[in-house]
């Protein structure tokens, strides 16, 4: 993971060397006090904001693993006693309790992975095809690529609701559409009926997050080469060809980017389901479940244990990718 | 002979024919998606705008148009005080989050994006590391180090959580930017004698604007936006921020939301935000496109 971000991130850039040389190779006539006066300057700007990140992130995140591992309720969080391992999984009377044992547990597991998996697959589908239209030439592009813009910025609560109030089982306009056509008979509870609240929720997210990965789609479209273009249209290539033998191999970097972004805010989705279904198991996921624990039982040390578990699954799922991502990429150069 | 040329020239216009409505029929199917995809993009908002003017009585009819419009839904929910507050709340957090992380952001980005040092790589990984990591695994922590600093139940509370998210987008961001400056600017500077203080503040600063202006723009979208921190934190109804507010609106029963008040009120929240992403349009992609596409 380290050496991936750091190629990509800092030593790619051609600035990133001019602003080296200023401090290695000219240190010659302009001395190495200016040079030290700058290093010491930058860990200086650096601190408040190492700081702030000290407070609000590697110090919570220390103590919710530690109060994982004690009995701490809300409304008394430092009493806790330690119990070892006992949140995770504790084997008692003959029965094993804990969050490794808990079958709610495993089902908002499962559901996460399901929930980001199929969201994410769509996501990518329909970005690309938005970003493709959004490359083409035509009269009111700037309109049409404003107006794919709008759900995005559309807060999430807001969509969720929106698409609550459209997905209504009884006044809902989609199902009053669906029965419009004769596609349903009566209509369908959507966000009730366990077999499909799982696709409201997918709905709701695809149609919020399809603008950030047509646009990033669609900035790396603008970067391509158009001689290439020119040379498949005088060869006559089936458009489609084009696509898969040149487009996509080119978009494919942005293209990880953009999944990465978006497995990584699926993983750990939390208001579009808490606003749609609630604590429903059927659509319970890793967030849900920690926070249902840790707010609405008091449970302090379980819920943590949960959040716990959820941070190592998405390093997990960052590390994995980054090293298929490199292999990936290894193989293609 | 006459009546050869006659014939090539009919099989000719035939061709032509078939080309031209070939591509006729490919301009009709781009249009047609194209149409597709913006009625997807808006009518779900356009439907809550319509929801949101028409009186309870006409709530359950379908129709594209409200019949009678009228603003009773509007003048219901700002004739309750505790949504006014929201707005106010979510205004403060919002603008104070924006702030710090700018703040904050500008100098550190300095540092990462003109300066080699050793460690720079660490810290650039640290921030990449924390912006990847979920709001839940925090939460626990979040909640203690809060109460412990008396905000709970405060916006305090919320602007000092929202640092977390904010705070390495922005670095990272404006890093990028700042690394695409002219090298000579600061040579410059520094041949004159100027403290890297200085630096930023006469020769970086004026030229930040736009970035600045950018990735304040997405701060503020993400605060204005949050829900988990913001539910958590917060307690009574003055203290919430407008999306929880939205949430927890609720009627008589669970099966008799008052949907009238909640669309006028999703609505209300909404229109600085999209009149905001029409305007900048153009800044924020390429906001969003250094965020991610260069990092």
């Amino acid at each position: 993971m380290t050496s991936t971000v750091s190629d990509n991130s800092v030593s790619d850039r051609p600035a990133s060397d001019s602003a080296g040389s200023l401090s290695t190779s000219h240190t010659g006539y302009r001395g190495t006090k200016v040079r030290r006066q700058r290093v010491r300057a930058a860990w200086l700007f650096l601190t408040p904001m190492l700081l702030s990140l000290l407070i609000v992130a590697a110090w919570p995140l220390l103590r919710t693993f530690y109060l994982s591992f004690t009995d701490a309720s809300l409304s008394d969080t430092t009493g806790g006693m330690f119990i070892g391992f006992e949140n995770y999984l504790v084997h008692d009377d003959g029965a094993w309790y804990g969050l490794l044992a808990d079958p709610i547990w495993w089902t908002s597991v499962w559901n996460t992975v399901y929930f980001a998996v199929v969201s994410v697959s769509l996501e990518v589908v329909f970005g690309i095809i938005v970003a493709l239209l959004l490359n083409a030439e035509f009269k009111g592009r700037m309109l049409v690529r404003a107006a794919v813009l709008i759900p995005w910025a559309i807060p999430t609560i807001v969509s969720a609701k929106m698409w609550a109030w459209m997905l209504n089982d009884q006044f809902g306009i989609i199902n009053h559409l669906l029965m419009l056509l004769g596609i349903i008979d009566a209509p369908l509870a959507w966000t009730a009926d366990a077999d499909l609240s799982m696709w409201a929720v997918i709905m709701v997210d695809v149609w919020k997050t399809i603008p950030f990965v047509a646009l990033l789609v669609l900035a790396a479209l603008q970067m391509l080469p158009s001689d290439c273009y020119e040379a498949a249209e005088v060869d006559g290539i089936h458009p489609l060809k084009v696509f898969f033998r040149v487009t996509l191999p080119l978009i494919t970097p942005a293209l990880m980017v953009a999944v990465i972004f978006r497995l990584l805010d699926a993983l750990r989705v939390f208001d579009v389901i808490y606003v749609l279904t609630s604590n429903s198991t059927s659509t319970m996921t890793m967030s849900i479940y920690a926070r249902q624990q840790l707010v609405e039982f008091q449970d302090v040390g379980y819920g943590s244990a949960a959040s716990t578990l959820l941070f190592l699954i998405i390093s997990f799922a960052v590390v994995i990718y980054l090293y298929l991502g490199r292999r990936q990429l290894g193989v293609e150069q | 002979m006459n009546t050869h040329v006659l014939n090539s020239k009919s099989r000719n216009s035939k061709v032509l024919n078939s080309r031209t409505l070939f591509k006729i029929a490919k301009r009709l199917g781009f249009y047609a998606l194209t149409a597709i995809v913006l009625v997807y993009a808006v009518f779900p908002f356009y439907y809550a705008v319509i929801t949101s003017l028409k009186p309870s009585s006409d709530l359950f009819r379908m129709e594209l148009w409200p019949s009678a419009p009228d603003l009773a839904n509007y003048a219901t929910i700002f004739s309750e005080s505790s949504f006014v507050r929201a707005i106010g709340n979510s205004v403060l957090v919002a603008i104070s989050v924006v702030l710090i992380a700018l703040l904050l952001g500008i100098t550190a980005s300095y540092a990462l994006g003109r300066v080699r040092f050793r460690g720079r790589t660490t810290v650039m990984l640290t921030i990449l590391g924390v912006s990847m990591f979920p709001q839940v695994a925090v939460l626990s922590g979040m909640f203690e180090v809060i109460r412990a600093l008396g905000l709970y139940n405060n916006p305090g509370g919320l602007i000092l959580s929202y640092t977390v998210f904010t705070l390495p987008f922005t670095v990272w961001v404006l890093t990028t930017f700042m690394r695409q400056l002219p090298m000579e600017l600061e040579e410059a500077a520094i041949m004159d004698g100027a403290t890297p203080w200085v630096t930023i503040t006469r020769v970086f600063l004026p030229l930040m604007w736009p970035a600045m202006a950018t990735t304040g723009l997405l701060a503020f979208i993400a605060a204005w936006n949050e829900f988990l921190f913001a539910l958590t934190f917060t307690l009574t109804d003055s203290q919430r921020t407008v999306p929880v507010a939205i949430a927890l609106i609720s009627g008589n029963s669970q099966h008799e939301l008052p949907w009238g008040p909640i669309m006028a009120a999703s609505v209300t929240v909404t229109v600085p935000l999209v009149i905001l992403v029409m305007i900048f349009q153009r800044r924020i992609v390429s906001g969003l496109t250094a965020g991610a596409v260069k990092g």
